[in-house]
């Protein structure tokens, strides 16, 4: 009896714990599985593509450099109760305020473009017209955003995010082979040496797997659901539960195009399931859906985040706990981005490509200048009191931080001179 | 349109006035990287610029 006692009590506790995490959940969770979007699911299907399971290992590295640049956030978000641009505005001053907002903007309207082309790819696959694509895409996240709730807005995100696990039945349907997954892909290795094609794969899952938008978006989305400092400790279990299932989503994609794909030059994700269809039909239904997903994910997202900068910044009223009468200037840049990306899609003839690429580019001149503030906040004692870094997260993070602006950095040289790696 | 466009210049003003000093403490570490995030923003604005030019021609 002491022992059924002892278990029942124990279930309670961990059930207590599993409910309290449900209603903390979501910030982590979505910023993370939103990061796979349309560009990240291309770089994935490719890097499967063109070396098979053999950089599986370094995917898996970027569970921990996701995970302690975007904790970071967490933390400022839940301390100051201010979102990134503010908190840059007010830590920096003005020119590095707009600096950073002015760029975010460019980053993020061209990136929404990306995700348009991604998702209107993905339904013409099952015969959607770009324009049915583009009008129901915003028509859907009208209906989620104007339901003046962040708790229903988030929950519904949520379930998005869980559609983006489709890859995973994926995987299992092309009959991967255990054992090279294992062999191949947990050895750190560099397939063919390290050459300057590797590198540019290299450099190119690192830059999905840190955009400049997440960092914004995260820290404004922790301030407009109102978690608090003592919600700190599952915000970023959200965080590290999100890094790790963005990181599966991406492995299981390597997989799948690393099985049925692998020597196959892809150039997109909408290429890599056109290929998939003529293999796999079902495996190609469920790449196209994903890739519709990521992309709806992906603008979900990233047109919140300039719509939360620019009301923090210029005192707007933007919550998504608004309705549209509290809060129009919030709402109306919401819909004037997502609305002018999708209208570029739709026009014959527009540089897609040349968009893709430029996206790469500006993000490179923002995501520096955005880690390197969010290291300077966390080392600024008055505001962040006992939650300010401490050495080891400060050495941890630094590195990270010079890492990645390295590696996006060269990443963006890499895309605009093509020939510089070969 | 136009007292649209007064109210925002005025409203970019009162942003520049009110986020006009720094409130965060301004070390020599910060000073160092500060100037490092000019100089790197400044290179890539000119290789940018460059490419286009490149692009242009």
């Amino acid at each position: 009896m002491n022992l059924f006692s002892k278990l029942y009590y124990k279930f309670r506790k961990v059930w207590k714990a599993i409910q309290l995490y449900l209603v903390i959940a979501g910030p982590g969770l979505v910023v993370m599985v939103a990061d796979n979007d349309a560009g990240g699911i291309t770089t994935y299907a490719a890097t499967g593509a063109k070396y098979g399971y053999a950089l599986i290992w370094f995917l898996l590295i970027l569970i921990p450099v996701a995970y302690y640049v975007q904790e970071m956030t967490v933390r400022l978000g839940a301390v100051t109760k201010r979102g990134h641009a503010e908190a840059i505005f007010d830590g920096f001053g003005a020119f590095w305020g707009w600096f950073s907002l002015i760029d975010l903007m460019i980053v993020d309207w061209l990136t929404l473009v990306t995700e348009f082309i991604g998702m209107t790819a993905a339904l013409q696959i099952f015969g959607v017209p770009p324009w049915v694509t583009v009008v129901g895409v915003v028509v859907l996240m009208a209906m989620i955003v104007l339901n003046g709730r962040y708790w229903t807005w988030e929950k519904i995100a949520l379930l998005f995010c869980a559609l983006n696990l489709i890859y995973i039945p994926g995987a299992f349907m092309v009959n991967p082979s255990v054992s090279s997954i294992l062999k191949d892909g947990l050895i750190p290795n560099f397939p063919g040496g390290f050459n300057g094609e590797l590198f540019f794969f290299l450099m190119a899952n690192i830059g999905t797997t840190i955009a400049p938008w997440m960092l914004f978006f995260q820290q404004s989305a922790v301030v407009d659901k109102g978690m608090l400092e003592k919600d700190i400790p599952w915000g970023k279990f959200d965080t590290l539960l999100g890094s790790a299932l963005t990181v599966a989503v991406a492995i299981f994609i390597v997989v799948v195009t690393g099985t049925v794909l692998k020597g196959i030059e892809i150039d997109s994700a909408s290429q890599a399931t056109e290929h998939l269809l003529q293999t796999n039909h079902w495996v190609g239904t469920f790449m196209a859906i994903g890739l519709f997903d990521a992309g709806l994910l992906g603008a979900i997202c990233i047109s919140l985040a300039s719509s939360w900068a620019f009301g923090e910044i210029f005192g707007w009223a933007h919550s998504l706990n608004q309705k549209i009468k509290e809060a129009p200037w919030f709402y109306a840049s919401y819909f004037f981005t997502l609305i002018t990306a999708g209208l570029v899609v739709l026009i014959p003839g527009a540089p897609l490509v040349l968009i893709t690429l430029f996206v790469q580019v500006v993000a490179v001149t923002l995501l520096p200048a955005a880690l390197v503030f969010l290291i300077l906040l966390l080392n600024d004692k008055k505001h962040m009191g006992e939650y300010c870094n401490s050495l080891t997260e400060n050495l941890i993070g630094g590195f990270i931080v010079i890492a990645i602006v390295i590696l996006s950095t060269l990443y963006g040289i890499s895309v605009m001179f093509p020939g510089m790696f070969q | 349109m136009l007292s649209s466009i007064y109210r925002l210049i005025r409203k970019i003003r009162e942003i520049n006035q009110r986020y006009s000093k720094p409130h965060i403490e301004m070390s020599r570490g910060v000073r160092i990287s500060l100037m490092a995030l000019r100089v790197y923003l400044l290179l890539l604005v000119g290789l940018i610029v460059y490419k286009f030019v490149l692009i242009l021609s």
